[in-house]
């Protein structure tokens, strides 16, 4: 077990840089999420850790070892792949024992272990079964079985769960988390599911572009966005779009003049807003913001509601209460007043995408 | 109205069935027929047959032409097989696998022998071994080495095709799970890739056996003297006698055929492949 550093590392294809200069440090024993849209490098990413795409730059270490230059066969990675990658003419045991019989275990070590493996998936007892035989959530268990079985240094999940239907998606995910945390593993998971990533994190890397756009723990991204991408990306937000005027003051395209925190940011902008800091109703009077508006749209979502609420012609929020019964309930057309203290404004340079 | 379309759907069912039996009767009549021929007692094949005998299955063994004919073929379609497999793997997994300028082209081109005839072809490969060995001074021409050289033109369409389509059907993260799990390109080749690909490089194999062994146009060029291959000798005998002898020597062909067929089914599901 040991820490896992990329420095630098880059991939281009050509003219087309797929990955730009990624820096991180995985700490020893830290789960590490790599997070964003399809297409935006983290696959390739996970791919040059594994050894399977060489890098055109930077430098890839365990611990204070440089694996760049070395064949997958030689640094000690575990993979787990979305689409399970069973050996389908080798037995569930014979697949478990494949990587101690390539480290030339012997027979009276590789048995235990495999066992082993297997018991902490909770398979023990299909060992003779073929992967055909077991169902999608089986099949992962026994690549993790696989993985982990060679006790390695880093263990690398591809979109492990995207091949799983929702219900066994949720079990396998406390599962694959938990056996984390038991065996201490250091671990990178390329994912673009947003709540997996949540869920499953200690920290998170978001990329987009070949780039990393920030590394935090869930309450950076949420609470602390680094740019206009993460705050879009990472939960939901309404974006208004307006100048600064002054710190701490931001005037709408829709004319709105609002209080935000002080901020060294001058001309175009875009402030941010996550729903549930917004509020409605007499309340929203005595807040640092507020503004007269019309319900638009309401969507129910059970124990919460999502209000949309157009405040004049090119400005729109979304504010997220919960339901209560005896709490108001908007309907659709109704004048409505909405408010939001300075401080939940995250406010970023307008970006070009 | 319903009745009248349950009618036409019996009917076009019939029709459906009888069109494929009369088929089928027409492939295989030529084996029913030469298999019955082979039994006759008189020597001159006329109707009806004037008795059964087992004489000319042992009139094999007394015609030396045969006997070594069967050897050569043998030897030819293992040899050919052989080496069309020991070239096809590696070509298939570089024309399924890597992109480079002509990949398309060079996949039509290793199909070519099923195209061109089998005369022609043995034309160019005669001219070329009479060349090669006036160029060389070495004995190509009716060689055992020569001939193999012929039949594995034949063999290497078949064998590339099916384990090409094999390949296709292969999750090339298993090759990656293995390597991570600590095998190189090697170990991965041999543990992983060719025990996936197994039911087409066997397919493959079968195919290229069967049209190496039954082959006639192509190998009248190559054979030399006191060297030739089964239907070689089948159409020697053709050419002074019409006795049952040669209907036995088929028998025995179709059989070897079949069991090769039957024993290869046991271990890959030829449907499947095929």
């Amino acid at each position: 077990m040991a820490s896992l550093t990329l420095h630098g590392l880059t991939k281009s294809y050509g003219d087309v840089a797929v990955v730009k200069s990624v820096s991180l440090e995985v700490r020893d024993g830290e789960f590490l999420v790599l997070l964003g849209p399809s297409g935006c490098g983290k696959t390739t990413t996970l791919r040059m850790i594994a050894g399977f795409v060489p890098p055109s730059g930077g430098s890839i270490c365990i611990g204070d070892q440089d694996i760049t230059s070395l064949p997958p066969w030689k640094r000690n990675a575990g993979l787990v792949f979305q689409s399970y990658a069973l050996f389908p003419h080798m037995t569930v045991a014979q697949n478990v024992a494949f990587g101690l019989e390539m480290r030339k275990a012997s027979r009276t070590e590789i048995v235990p272990r495999v066992a082993e493996a297997l018991r902490l998936v909770r398979l023990d007892g299909y060992s003779e079964r073929y992967p055909r035989q077991l169902s999608g959530g089986q099949q992962q268990r026994v690549a993790l079985a696989r993985a982990l079985v060679i006790r390695p240094d880093v263990l690398l999940l591809d979109e492990p769960l995207s091949n799983l239907d929702a219900k066994l998606r949720l079990q396998v995910r406390l599962e694959i988390r938990a056996l984390q945390q038991q065996t201490g593993l250091t671990t990178v998971m390329v994912t673009h599911d947003q709540e997996e990533a949540l869920t499953m994190a200690d920290r998170l890397v978001v990329m987009s572009d070949g780039a990393v756009r920030q590394l935090g723990t869930q309450s950076d991204l949420y609470e602390r966005p680094a740019d206009l991408f993460v705050a879009g990306f990472v939960g939901r937000s309404t974006m208004i779009t307006g100048i600064v005027t002054a710190s701490g003051a931001f005037r709408s395209d829709g004319g709105l003049v609002l209080t935000c925190p002080a901020t060294a940011l001058q001309g175009p902008a875009t402030i941010a807003l996550r729903p549930e800091r917004l509020t409605l109703g007499p309340a929203a009077q005595g807040l640092d913001n507020h503004a007269p508006g019309t319900v638009s749209f309401v969507s129910y979502l059970g124990a919460m509601l999502d209000v949309h609420v157009r405040l004049n012609a090119t400005d729109h929020v979304m504010v997220q209460i919960p339901n209560r019964s005896d709490g108001l309930t908007p309907a659709v057309g109704d004048a409505i007043e909405v408010g939001w203290p300075a401080s939940a404004c995250l406010v970023f340079p307008r970006e070009a995408a | 109205m319903a009745g009248s379309m349950a009618d036409g759907r019996l009917v076009g069912r019939v029709a459906l069935h009888g069109i494929a039996y009369l088929t089928l009767s027409f492939i295989l009549m030529p084996l029913v027929f030469v298999t019955w021929l082979a039994f006759f007692a008189q020597e001159i094949p006329s109707f009806p047959p004037e008795g059964y005998s087992l004489k000319w299955f042992g009139a094999i063994a007394n015609n030396r032409n045969f006997v070594t004919g069967l050897w050569t073929s043998v030897q030819v379609a293992v040899a050919a097989t052989a080496i069309g497999l020991a070239l096809a793997v590696p070509a298939s997994l570089i024309l399924a696998r890597r992109q480079f300028a002509g990949n398309a082209v060079m996949s039509q081109f290793l199909l070519l022998p099923l195209v061109v005839p089998g005369v022609v072809m043995g034309t160019a490969i005669y001219v070329f071994q009479i060349e090669t060995e006036i160029a060389t001074g070495l004995p190509i021409l009716g060689s055992l080495g020569g001939l193999v050289a012929g039949h594995t033109l034949i063999v290497i369409p078949w064998t590339v095709r099916l384990v090409t389509a094999s390949l296709a059907g292969l999750d090339r993260a298993t090759e990656e799970a293995a390597q991570s799990l600590g095998a190189n390109q090697w170990t991965t080749f041999f543990r992983v890739t060719l025990p996936a690909i197994r039911p087409g490089v066997v397919a493959g194999a079968l195919f290229g056996f069967v049209t190496s062994f039954g082959n006639l146009e192509m190998s009248l060029f190559l054979v030399g003297p006191g060297r030739i291959t089964l239907p070689i000798a089948i159409l020697q005998y053709l050419e002074w006698k019409i006795d049952p002898t040669v209907a036995a020597v088929s028998v025995l062909q179709i059989l070897l055929i079949a069991a090769a067929m039957i024993i290869t089914d046991r271990y890959v599901k030829l449907a499947r492949v095929v």
